[in-house]
């Protein structure tokens, strides 16, 4: 156990090192991506942008201002370029609103995407499955901002069920949090419940076949005992790994559309902001949050992977 | 009254290319303590037979017909809830892989447990482990107190199957089927699970049926034969009737293809020449008439399955040959045999 927490850390390290310099010489190398020239505005002189150069140090060699880069973040100092605030307080302020957008959700998606999957194994062929496929394909191939937009339009805006977007604090009214948040869980769970029901209907389907499964049935087990305990079970073990690699995703921002038509203000619609205008500092530092929060999460899984198996060992 | 009495058996498959005919009027019984030994090669309907006694053929697509009688309860059309009651309390079976047919995310006793508390739900389940380990030391495993806290993949396979063995004896079954237990073995191991299944039947009077395609076990061990071909019974009796006084041609190619250590080691071991039939359009009349050097215009209607030697009134076989013409065609080079192209008949 000792080892492998060694071997991830060490491989937090490398993956953050790695992502942060290829981000960093993606916007080095984009045209028109000098920010001297945007902080500068747009009618300043040559002369303006010269000195904005050389206060930002953007004058100095790549692998200089690099260094400089990791530092600011490392200390909490990074500020942004358009807006001079720092990054850190601002993914701070986001992420009560991105946690709970990938909690609810993930619980939805998983809950559901199991529930679908097993009932479409189990009725395989028959009408059920079949309804349930022509909906999961519906769902994976819908994108969350027509979703969304019908359901603000509809069930918010018709209807007045639920609020027009935006985020409330957990902590300033519970029910305020979920009525707002309903609509966004359910619209980024779409495309998950889709895939996870695909996925979880044939490998279910691949291990009700196995000789242990029969080999159950023998004992004078119930039915319903032999799907949960011994079928299920044993299914569930590539649907964890996804959902590891899914959820980290959108804690560090991945569901940048969903927040951004429900205005949620969590870190996914910074990250959409600051890509918007070529922000640097902000764009670096989120995906090296995400970076990072997939690799953590993968060694969750690792760890729930050794649970769930046995023959498995860390 | 028999144990087991199943009687004119039939069960088919609905499957995309048409209806396969897997199990085609099969009629046997076996009494308490007694081995019935099923034998036949790949596809011949006999795992078939054995899983459609536990209910473990059902299926939408499967169709069942004739009778299989467990004492009173007849097995075909049991419910589901009689059924579940049934297995592993009354019929108990161990699978052909044992490397396969144990869940391996679960600890070996638990699995076990899971079966004893499924038919004795007042049982704590201390006192279910107990058992457990009682049965695992029967079954030869050692240091049992400690192994029931081991995951099937920490087993060899022999281990693993003395566990399906202890675990099929979990709750003191009245039968017995064992579907190509040693199959997956290895030579030294099969005979020391062979052991185990007739010290069991000493021990318990458990009817034990055994499916194989592997002769010298049969002769180790079962009072009783039934020889299957392509769904049908082709010969049953009693062991000594089957290996000295074999009655269908396709016994004697069994029999003749058998390694044997007295055998002259310079020829090639005879096979049966052919495939067996598919099931989805077997041939018309007898299902060996294919494969058969001795056909004649008889072979186009199925021979009934019936007594056609006249002293051990349990021998029967399905061969419209008289018991004169299958002494005289039977030996090969003086032993039993199926007499083929290239093979020197005397």
């Amino acid at each position: 156990m000792a080892r492998f927490v060694v071997r991830r850390l060490i491989s937090v390290v490398l993956v953050l090192f790695a992502i942060s310099v290829v981000t960093f010489l993606i916007f080095q190398a984009m045209p028109n991506g000098d920010p001297a020239l945007r902080l500068a505005g747009r009618l300043a002189t040559p002369e303006t942008v010269q000195a904005v150069r050389k206060q930002w140090g953007f004058d100095q060699p790549i692998y200089v201002q690099y260094l400089k880069m990791m530092e600011q973040i490392l200390t909490g100092q990074v500020i942004s370029y358009t807006q001079q605030l720092n990054v850190i307080d601002e993914i701070k302020r986001g992420l009560p609103a991105t946690l709970s957008l990938a909690i609810g959700a993930g619980i939805i998606w998983l809950g559901l995407g199991i529930l679908f999957g097993l009932l479409s194994a189990l009725t395989a062929g028959k009408f059920l499955d079949r309804g349930l496929t022509v909906l999961s394909l519906i769902g994976v191939s819908t994108p969350v901002f027509l979703i969304g937009a019908l359901m603000l339009y509809y069930l918010g805006y018709k209807l007045s069920l639920f609020p027009l977007g935006g985020y409330v604090k957990l902590t300033d009214s519970p029910w305020g949090w979920f009525t707002h948040l309903l609509m966004p869980w359910f619209a980024l769970s779409v495309l998950f419940i889709g895939v996870y029901s695909r996925i979880l209907r044939s490998t279910v389907l691949d291990t009700i076949n196995e000789d242990f499964v029969r080999a159950a049935r023998a004992k004078g087990i119930s039915e319903r005992r032999v799907i949960v305990r011994h079928v299920l079970r044993n299914s569930l073990i590539p649907v964890v790994s996804l959902f590891g690699l899914d959820f980290a995703a959108i804690i560090g921002g991945g569901a940048i559309l969903t927040e951004s038509v429900f205005n949620l203000n969590g870190v996914g619609q910074y990250a959409a902001e600051s890509i918007g205008r070529l922000d640097v500092p902000p764009v670096l530092v989120i995906t090296m949050f995400t970076a990072g929060a997939v690799v953590v999460l993968s060694a969750v899984v690792d760890i729930i992977y050794a649970l769930l198996d046995p023959r498995i060992q860390l | 009254m028999s144990l087991l009495e199943v009687d004119d058996l039939r069960v088919s498959f609905a499957t995309e290319e048409g209806v396969v005919h897997a199990v085609d009027g099969v009629s046997f019984s076996i009494d308490s303590g007694e081995v019935v030994a099923i034998v036949g090669e790949s596809g011949s309907g006999k795992s078939v037979t054995a899983m459609t006694l536990m209910g473990l053929t059902r299926s939408p697509n499967a169709m069942f017909e004739g009778s299989a009688k467990l004492r009173d309860l007849e097995l075909v059309t049991a419910s589901d809830e009689e059924l579940m009651s049934v297995r592993g309390a009354e019929i108990a079976m161990v699978f052909q892989d044992p490397m396969s047919s144990l869940d391996p995310v679960y600890r070996i006793g638990d699995q076990i447990v899971e079966q004893i508390r499924a038919h004795d739900h007042e049982i704590s389940k201390a006192a279910a482990m107990e058992r457990v380990v009682e049965l695992l030391e029967r079954v030869g495993i050692p240091r049992a107190r400690e192994r029931v806290r081991s995951y099937p993949h920490q087993f060899s396979g022999g281990m693993r199957q003395r566990v399906m063995i202890a675990m099929a004896l979990s709750c003191s079954p009245s039968l017995l089927i064992a579907d190509e237990p040693t199959t997956a073995l290895d030579v030294t191991i099969q005979a020391q699970i062979m052991r185990e299944l007739s010290a069991l039947r000493e021990e318990t009077g458990a009817g034990i049926i055994l499916v194989t395609h592997d002769l010298g076990v049969v002769a180790d061990i079962a009072d009783r034969v039934v020889v299957m071909y392509a769904g049908r019974i082709v010969e049953q009796g009693s062991l000594d009737d089957l290996f000295y006084d074999p009655q269908h041609p396709y016994t004697w190619g069994l029999l003749g293809s058998i390694t044997r250590i007295d055998r002259d080691r310079s020829q090639r071991l005879p096979a049966i020449p052919g495939m067996p039939p598919s099931l989805l359009a077997p041939p018309e009349g007898c299902h060996f008439r294919p494969r058969c050097p001795f056909e004649f215009d008889s072979c186009r209607s199925v021979p009934p399955l019936e007594a056609r030697v006249q002293d051990p009134p349990g021998h029967r076989d399905r061969c419209w040959l008289t018991p004169e013409e299958k002494r005289a065609h039977r030996q090969v080079d003086g032993e039993i045999g199926l007499a083929v192209e290239g093979t020197v008949t005397s």
